[in-house]
């Protein structure tokens, strides 16, 4: 039995998580739960574990403010913005990189926010989806999806919006893609395909993807 | 995922002295690692980062090579004017493989030492001798559309999933690895990795606490150079079969070629014999069967990965036909 639920920090709100293959494979999580000490549920730490590794401290800028934490190592950088800082505009879709609906930018570079801990980034400059608008006034990237319906359930959107920055950003700085014809050529002109390959990390199930890449190419200021 | 112990290291040797402890084990990107940590295929008790050692340069070599750092990012390995003009294979590769995000995070280190995609490697109830040695392969008779065709053994049939790792075998990379008494050691990427054999959890040849520095790639050799992946999506997908060739020919004559494979081994796949037939050799049909035939010797498909027989022949032909009429 491995211990369910252990992701939580011991400092967290209590929470019982009980994912599905638990139930599917013991039908006895509530049983279990109820057996259990209330202060070992809470710790996410079945009784007999290890106690827990100590907590670590850090600081991460996040659009442009300083946030101290005192976090779980394992903590990834998409549950300390989300569960830690409610900043919940970064989406976990498959928490493995898959997908990108967690997609930040890290000094101003696109990664999958799941796929990497907080305490990596002590001392780092993150931008999340909340971070974009000026007093008031949508990124441009998030009028364009607005103006093109760049999207239909929404779930994606903030990491589409921070990888599209981020791709932008890449492609002004002359990084070629695998669909780049020549690669000697300093920079590429971006195309509908080179737009496509480029965004490939960041997975629509709505495949809301014509208006996504017509909302990239107005916010490129290139001809829609 | 398990709860562990963190702490950055501060040379590479004490990195290397860290890593050596049971339990240990070093984090760069992580792309690789905390995937398979949250589905606790790994389960280390330590993590030691070395993201902010400086080792993340590209260097000249007095041969006219290059030194690439271990924690040069994948992104930026595949942006390099350097790499791009002299080794545009490598480029490419680096292009043709994650997504961008995952190519911002990735090192040149941890992307030689990322582990197989098998799917029974990555499902803990299921028996895996790479994952849990003696348990059995459940990939043999299971679903093995990816699997390996080369190499393979009774007890493993997964494949290498680096596109970076196939480029750099054709350009005869070299590997540099530091150990916790701060030795050095230089290995030939052609020895770097193992077949599965026995021991299919042993997949390099690295001893315990030995840690990657840098990847030092020989000048250039000469001829176009091409890399060219076939999958299951147009993008961010592991390779069903690729090719890494630098193909040196003028007017349908072929002077000299190198040619290695993704996704047909447990390490990418070079046959010399192979690459000898084409010395001097016309740029025809006839030749290109030949030389699909030398690199397929002893091919085994598994019933979903038969496939991947008559595809590397016909990528191959392929690669071969474009790289002779690009001259």
């Amino acid at each position: 039995m491995d211990d369910h639920g252990s992701d939580r920090e011991p400092d967290a709100p209590m929470r019982f998580e009980v994912d599905r293959r638990t139930v599917i494979e013991t039908g006895t999580t509530a049983l279990l739960l109820a057996a259990l000490p209330h202060a070992a549920v809470a710790a996410g730490y079945a009784s007999g574990d290890e106690p827990p590794p100590p907590p670590v401290n850090l600081e991460l800028q996040i659009n442009g403010l300083r946030h101290s934490l005192t976090l779980a190592p394992r903590t990834t950088l998409l549950d300390a913005l989300r569960e830690h800082l409610a900043l919940t505009g970064s989406k976990k879709g498959c928490d493995h990189g898959q997908c990108g609906a967690c997609t930040v930018l890290i000094d101003g570079r696109r990664i999958n926010s799941c796929l990497t801990l907080a305490v990596m980034h002590d001392g780092q400059s993150i931008s999340t989806i909340e971070g974009l608008a000026q007093g008031g006034n949508l990124h441009p990237l998030q009028r364009a999806f607005v103006e093109h319906d760049g999207f239909q359930c929404g779930y994606c959107t903030s990491g589409q919006i921070c990888s599209a920055i981020g791709m932008l950003a890449e492609s002004r700085s002359g990084m070629p893609s695998y669909v780049t014809e020549d690669l000697t050529k300093s920079a590429a002109e971006l195309t509908d395909a080179e737009i496509r390959e480029r965004m490939s990390g960041n997975i629509c199930r709505c495949a809301a993807y014509p208006n996504i890449v017509e909302a990239i190419k107005q916010a490129a200021g290139m001809p829609t | 995922m398990k709860a562990f112990t963190y702490q950055r290291a501060d040379s590479p040797a004490q990195a290397a002295a860290a890593a050596v402890k049971p339990g240990a084990k070093i984090i760069a990107g992580g792309t690789n690692l905390l995937d398979l940590m949250k589905l606790q295929v790994e389960t280390p008790s330590n993590l030691v980062d070395i993201n902010r050692l400086p080792l993340d340069k590209i260097e000249e070599t007095p041969d006219g090579g290059l030194r690439i750092g271990t924690l040069v990012r994948n992104s930026d390995l595949a942006a390099d004017p350097r790499v791009r003009q002299r080794y545009g294979v490598l480029s490419r590769a680096l292009l043709a493989g994650a997504s961008a995000q995952l190519r911002n995070k990735a090192t040149t280190g941890g992307n030689l030492l990322q582990r197989t995609r098998c799917y029974y490697f990555y499902d803990i109830t299921k028996p895996c001798n790479k994952r849990s040695p003696g348990s059995g392969c459940a990939a043999i008779a299971g679903f093995n559309r990816i699997h390996a065709i080369l190499g393979t053994s009774e007890h493993c049939i997964a494949t290498h999933p680096s596109d970076m790792a196939v480029a750099m075998r054709a350009l005869d990379a070299m590997v540099e690895t530091v150990n916790g008494q701060g030795e050095t050691k230089v290995i030939p990427i052609a020895k770097f990795y193992r077949l599965p054999g026995n021991t299919p959890e042993t997949e390099t040849s690295l001893k315990p606490g030995e840690i990657i520095t840098a990847v030092t790639l020989p000048p250039p050799p000469p001829g176009v150079q091409i890399y060219r992946k076939v999958r299951d999506r147009a993008s961010y997908a592991f390779a069903l079969v690729s090719v890494a060739a630098i193909v040196d020919s003028t007017r349908g004559r072929i002077r000299s070629a190198r040619l290695a494979f993704g996704g047909l081994a447990h390490r990418p796949w070079r046959v010399a014999h192979a690459e000898q037939r084409l010395v001097n050799a016309p740029a025809n049909t006839t030749t290109f069967t030949a030389v699909a035939d030398a690199v397929l010797e002893g091919a085994r498909g598994f019933g979903g990965n038969d496939f991947k027989v008559p595809l590397t022949r016909r990528t191959l032909t392929g690669v071969l036909s474009e790289s002779t009429t690009q001259t």
